[in-house]
C-alpha cells in the first residue's frame, strides 16, 4: 500500500538532510506508528506520501501512485484517496461540523443528492451525530479532531494519514481518538500515524517505525522478521 | 454551478468590508478610464465633425464645354475616395458669394463681370479626408486640362491629420496604463481575499480539489466584482457628464455620452479586467502553496 525504497528528501536551503535512505513497506490493513522527536523528519515522511513534498531520490509509491513521478494535476487524485488528519484539526471556523465534512465531498465533485447522507454515515462513525450544527469553536478539542477524521474518512479512502492528532488533546480525548483510528483500521484503512507520545505507542502494541535526525532507526515489523529468522 | 455561485458570493458575505472596498478601488480605476474614454470619444466625434468639412475644389477654365465637364464629373465622381462631385456654375458662385460674404454684398452688386469662375466641389468618403488622399486626389485632378487651379487646404487637413494621430496615440497610451493599474489594483484586492481564505485553499487542497476547482469561486468573485465596479463607474462618469453638461461646460459643442454599446463595452471590460486579475493573484497563489 505503501513503500519507500530507499528515499531521502533534501531541502534547498542547505540545511543538511530532511531524510536520508528511507526504506520500508506498508501493507494493506496495517497500522504504524510513526515516532521520533520534533525534526525527526516524521512530518516530511507523511508529506511525502501525500505528495505535499517530493523525493530528491529513492522511490515513494502510495496506493499505487509513484509520488516522484507525479504531475501536478495528479495530486488531486491521489488525495482523494488518502485521508489527512493534523494535530491542529484545520476545520473552517465558520461551518459547523457537518458543513465542514459536506466540505470535502462538494469540493471533489460528489453529487448534491448523495452528500447529506454520507455526511450522517460520517458523524455517526466518530460518535458525532448530536454535534451536526455544532461551529468548531462550540466543541472540544477531541471532538473537533473527530470532525477531522470524519471529514478524513469521508471519501472512504484506503489510508489515513494521521499527523500527532493527539498532540493538542488530554489524556481522555486522546485515548477516545486512538480507540477511534483503531476501530477504523479495523474496518479495513491503513493507518499511519505520526507521534512522540511513547506511552501511547507502548500500550498499542502496533508496529513502529522510529526516525532520528532523517535516517529510519528502528522498525518493530523488520525487528520482528529479523527474530523469527534467529 | 451551485457551489461556485455560493462560495463566491459566501466570500462577499464573509469579507464584506473587502469586498465594498475592493468594488470600490475598482469602479475608481474603471471611473478614470470610463472619463478618459469619455473624453477621447468626444475629441474623436469633434475630428469626425472637422473631418466632414475637409473639400477639394477644382476651379474651372472659363469657357470649358458643359458637356466636356458634364463627362468628366461622372469620370471623378468614380473615383474610389471621392462620396460626391457637385459644379458650381459662375453664376451661382457669385449668388454664394453674396449670401455668405454679407460684408462684400455691396462690392459684389456693383460688379459688371463676373470674376468668380465655375468650379467643382468634391467631397471625400469617410475614411479617406485626409493629407495624403486629398493631395492625391487633387494630382488627378490637376491631369484634366480645363482644371485651372486646386485647393484643399494642405496646411489645415495636415494639422487634422497630426492632431487624429496624436490624439489616437495619447489615448491608446493612457487607455493602456489605465487598464494596466486596473488589473494591479483589482489583483491586489483579490491577493488579500486569496490570503484571508488561504486556510479554506490549504483545506481543499488536502482533500483532493483540483487547481482549477478551487480558482473557481475567486474567478468569479473577481468577474462580479469587475462588473460592479463597471456598473458604479458608468454611474460615476453619468454624473460627472450630467454636471458638466449642466453648468454649460459644454462650450456649444455637442457633447456626447457612451450609447449602449459602448457602455456594454465598459461593463465587459470591468468584468475582464476582474477575471484576469483574479486569475493572476489565485494562480500565483497555488503556485506558491
Amino acid at each position: 500500500m505503501i513503500r519507500f525504497a530507499n528515499v531521502s528528501k533534501h531541502y534547498a536551503t542547505g540545511t543538511g538532510a530532511a531524510l536520508e535512505g528511507i526504506t520500508f513497506h506498508i501493507a494493506r490493513g496495517e497500522f504504524a506508528f510513526l515516532t521520533g522527536h520534533s525534526g525527526a523528519g516524521k512530518s516530511t515522511l507523511l508529506k511525502l506520501m501525500y505528495a505535499d513534498e517530493r523525493p530528491s531520490a529513492g522511490d515513494v509509491r502510495v496506493s499505487g501512485f509513484n509520488i516522484g513521478a507525479l504531475g501536478r494535476d495528479e495530486v488531486p487524485r491521489l488525495r482523494r484517496r488518502l485521508g489527512i488528519v493534523f494535530q491542529d484539526f484545520r476545520l473552517l471556523e465558520d461551518r459547523t461540523a457537518a458543513e465542514n465534512i459536506a466540505f470535502a465531498l462538494e469540493v471533489t465533485g460528489s453529487r448534491p443528492d448523495v452528500i447529506p447522507a454520507r455526511v450522517t454515515r460520517a458523524l455517526a462513525q466518530v460518535g458525532l451525530q448530536a454535534k451536526a450544527d455544532a461551529y468548531p469553536r462550540e466543541m472540544s478539542g477531541g471532538e473537533q479532531q473527530r470532525v477531522a477524521i470524519a471529514r478524513a474518512l469521508v471519501n472512504d479512502p484506503p489510508v489515513l494519514l494521521a499527523d500527532e492528532p493527539t498532540g493538542n488533546l488530554d489524556e481522555r480525548a486522546t485515548r477516545s481518538v486512538f480507540q477511534l483510528l483503531h476501530e477504523i483500521n479495523e474496518a479495513g484503512t491503513v493507518v499511519v500515524m505520526a507521534t512522540h507520545d511513547l506511552d501511547l505507542v507502548r500500550h498499542a502494541k502496533r508496529r513502529v517505525l522510529e526516525l532520528r535526525d532523517g535516517h529510519l532507526v528502528f522498525d518493530s515489523a523488520a525487528d520482528a522478521d529479523a527474530e523469527a529468522a534467529e | 454551478m451551485n457551489l461556485l455561485w455560493r462560495e463566491a458570493l459566501l466570500t462577499f458575505r464573509r469579507t464584506r468590508t473587502l469586498s465594498v472596498l475592493s468594488v470600490t478601488t475598482i469602479a475608481f480605476a474603471l471611473f478614470v478610464t470610463g472619463l478618459f474614454g469619455l473624453v477621447s470619444l468626444n475629441i474623436r466625434n469633434a475630428l469626425g465633425d472637422l473631418e466632414e468639412r475637409v473639400e477639394i475644389v477644382a476651379f474651372v477654365l472659363r469657357g470649358t464645354p458643359t458637356q466636356t465637364i458634364a463627362v468628366a464629373t461622372q469620370d471623378i465622381a468614380a473615383f474610389p475616395e471621392v462620396l460626391s462631385v457637385t459644379y458650381v456654375s459662375e453664376d451661382e458662385a457669385l449668388e454664394r458669394a453674396r449670401t455668405d460674404l454679407v460684408e462684400f454684398q455691396d462690392a459684389y452688386r456693383d460688379l459688371e463681370v463676373n470674376p468668380l469662375p465655375p468650379s467643382l466641389e468634391l467631397r471625400l468618403r469617410p475614411g479617406f479626408r485626409n493629407a495624403e488622399v486629398a493631395a492625391e486626389v487633387s494630382e488627378r485632378l490637376q491631369g484634366f486640362g480645363f482644371v485651372e487651379e486646386v485647393r484643399y487646404g494642405r496646411e489645415w487637413v495636415q494639422r487634422l491629420d497630426a492632431l487624429r494621430n496624436i490624439a489616437g496615440l495619447v489615448g491608446l497610451a493612457i487607455g493602456l496604463a489605465f487598464a494596466l493599474v486596473s488589473i494591479v489594483i483589482i489583483g491586489v484586492t483579490i491577493r488579500i481575499t486569496v490570503l484571508q481564505r488561504a486556510r479554506e485553499i490549504h483545506i481543499m487542497r488536502l482533500v483532493g480539489a483540483t487547481d482549477w476547482f478551487i480558482r473557481g469561486p475567486f474567478l468569479l468573485e473577481g468577474a462580479i466584482k469587475g462588473f460592479l465596479g463597471g456598473i458604479a463607474a458608468l454611474v460615476l462618469c453619468g454624473l460627472v457628464f450630467a454636471g458638466f453638461k449642466s453648468q454649460g461646460l459644454g462650450l456649444g459643442v455637442g457633447l456626447g455620452f457612451f450609447n449602449i454599446g459602448q457602455s456594454l463595452l465598459l461593463l465587459l471590460f470591468g468584468t475582464l479586467l476582474g477575471l484576469t486579475g483574479s486569475l493572476v493573484s489565485v494562480s500565483r497563489h497555488l503556485k506558491s502553496v
